[in-house]
Order: C-alpha cells, then structure tokens, then sequence
C-alpha cells in the first residue's frame, strides 16, 4: 500500500510540473523516480522513452505505465497513470469553466517564458549526464558516437521523425551482429 | 450517446497518435469538421492553453475538448479514451520486455537506440530554443540557468519555479 501512494505522489508531481510533455518531463521523472526512488534505472528510463516515441498514445502516458508495470504490475500502471494525468484534468477543466481569461493574463505568458528557458537549461545538463554514462557503458563506442552523430544531423537537418530515428538506431546497432551472423554462416 | 463517441473518438486518437502529444492536434482538426463539437478558433485557443498548464499537452488538449463538448464527465471520457490504449499495448510490451530483458540481442537493439534518444532529448532542447532564445536577455538567462543547474543539483522542480518567477519579474 505504501509504494501505491508513493507511486501516486511521485507521478501526481511530475504530471503538476511537466509543461509541454514529452522530452520535457524527463528531467523531473529522472530526479523522481531514478535518484530519489530509485525505482528504474537510467537506461531503463531511456528504453521507455525510446519505446514510447514508437508506440500510439502520448509519451508521458506510455512512460508513466511502462514505470508503474516494473514497479506493481497492472495495478502500479493504471496509479501511476492516473496520478500522471490528474493535474491535468483538474486545472484544465477549472480553466475551461471558470478562468476563461486566463490565457490573456500577462503573468502566464511571462512565466512560461522563463519556465522554457529554465526546462532547455535542465535538458542541457540532462544530455551531459545521461551521454556520458551511454558512452561510458557501451561496448561498442565507436559505433553508438556514429549513431548519436548522424541522429543529431538527420534531426536537425533534415527534421526527420523521432520513430525513423529510434528504427534507425536499431538497424544500425544490429550490423555488428548481422555481420557475425555472416560469418559463421559462410564458415 | 455522446459520452460513447466522445470515448470511442479518442479512444481512436490514442491508437493512431503514434509519437506524442503534437500528434493529436490533426486528429482534434478532423473530430472539429465531422461533428462540429468545437470550432477551428475554439481549438485554437484549446492548444494554446494546453501548452501554457502544466501536463502533457496531449492529455490536456483531450480534457479541454471533451469539457468543450460535454461538461465535465465528458473531459474525463475523453482523456480515459485517449489513454486507454497506451496503457494496454505498454503493459503488454512491459511483459515482453521482462521476458527478453536478459536476451543479448535485446540488450544490443536497446543499448544502440540510447544513443539515438540522446540525440532526440537535444533536438527537443533545440526546439524550444528556437521559440524562446530570442535576444540578448534570454540568451544571458538561459546561460546563467544552465550554469546553476551544472553546479546545484537542486530538484528540477524548483528550477522551474525559479524560471517561472525570473519570467515574472523580468516580464519576458
């Protein structure tokens, strides 16, 4: 019961303080549920991510039930999915019924421009956390920098979807293994 | 019954909405011309709120329309549509992955595509850069942000609170 509530209250807090979704809650799920819980690992928490981008439905949806199932099974995943999407079901409906004016108060639009500024700033520092640990731990670097370099020129250049990405990644990750394959089959 | 196609509408948009929250916007566009639940404008404003709250904007653009459309039990069909499928094709994958999590050529595909999210985390960095670094004033903010998150690990919520309130009281 205990881990139900605190399952509930980690994914109650993120859901209040993800602006935009995706990408931009990772930082806040990091702190949460990797290094204050330590509920799923670093790498696990990248998986998520990079399975959520290719499957329907919304990323934050997707991770917060992938982290609910590792941690309580069904039941974990429809808590912490339900405490995810429950700010957002209360604040919206509160503005759609009663603070229709909110969106032309000056004090909203000048604190999300801070608040975009302040979520680049943790996206930054995120990249040179979790990038240094990937390289740290992979095992065959020369190849996963290929991958992270020509991701990072498709996306920028060519605004490529993340779901080529992530099938990209995969195929190319896999060429060492074809090419043993190969191998010993020629043999 | 209204509550029955506001939940099979968005039950529809939560399984073919493949990559995140901006993705259901074409979708509301068409729900607005075949039922004309809410107008072009009113959807609209519907994303502009959506990204200014806190949650993902996916989730918020499904409880607006469905309160647009339905009061408040409609916001919450809407959005349970929305997410009904996710939940069940991740809890299904979540099995699959326990099975395989061991598997070495599962661990090769997984630990080859974290590069490639890592470059999807800068790219989504560089596109709220692109709207948001605009001058010399939120350049010189943004560096000092980046700065103090380097140094002070401090919980990523406070930082957003602390952009939340320099944006007050600079008016940027």
């Amino acid at each position: 019961m205990k881990t139900f509530i605190s399952l509930f209250a980690s994914f109650f807090k993120v859901g209040l303080f993800t602006f935009g979704g995706g990408y931009a809650m990772l930082p806040l799920l990091k702190a949460e549920v990797v290094e204050k819980r330590n509920w799923v690992t670093e790498n696990e928490l990248l998986d998520y991510f990079s399975i959520g981008q290719c499957t329907p439905g919304i990323i934050a949806v997707n991770v917060s039930t992938f982290c609910g199932y590792k941690l309580k099974g069904i039941k974990g995943a429809i808590v912490s999915t339900t405490a995810m999407i429950l700010p957002s079901l209360i604040i919206i409906t509160l503005i759609a019924s009663v603070l229709k004016s909110y969106m032309h108060l000056s004090v909203v639009s000048n604190a999300f421009a801070g608040i975009r500024l302040g979520v680049i700033a943790l996206l930054i520092n995120l990249m040179f956390d979790m990038g240094k640990k990937i390289f740290k731990e992979s095992n065959n670097k020369k190849l996963h920098s290929f991958i992270f370099l020509l991701s990072v020129c498709l996306l920028l250049l060519a605004d490529t979807s993340a779901v080529f990405i992530v099938i990209l990644a995969a195929v190319l990750g896999f060429i060492p293994t074809f090419g043993k394959l190969w191998r010993r089959a020629k043999k | 019954m209204i509550y029955w196609l506001l939940f099979f509408e968005f039950f529809k948009i939560g399984l073919f909405a493949i990559g995140g929250g901006a993705v259901t916007i074409p979708f509301l566009f068409d729900l607005s011309e075949k039922y004309g639940w809410f107008s072009t404008a009113e959807l609209t404003d519907m994303i502009a709120v959506s990204e200014s709250t806190p949650g993902p904007l996916g989730v918020n653009m499904a409880t607006f329309a469905g309160f647009q459309t339905a009061g408040i039990l409609g916001g919450i069909i809407a959005t349970f549509g929305l997410v009904l499928p996710s939940v069940i094709i991740i809890i299904l994958i979540s099995k699959l992955l326990k099975q395989f999590s061991q598997n070495e050529h599962a661990q090769t595909l997984l630990s080859s595509i974290r590069p490639g999210v890592l470059a999807l985390i800068i790219f989504a960095g560089w596109q709220i850069a692109r709207i948001s670094i605009v001058d010399i004033k939120t350049t010189i903010i943004f560096v000092i942000f980046t700065t103090l998150i380097y140094f002070y690990k401090k919980s990523p919520i406070f930082y957003i609170l602390l952009s939340a309130t320099v944006g007050i009281i600079l008016k940027l």
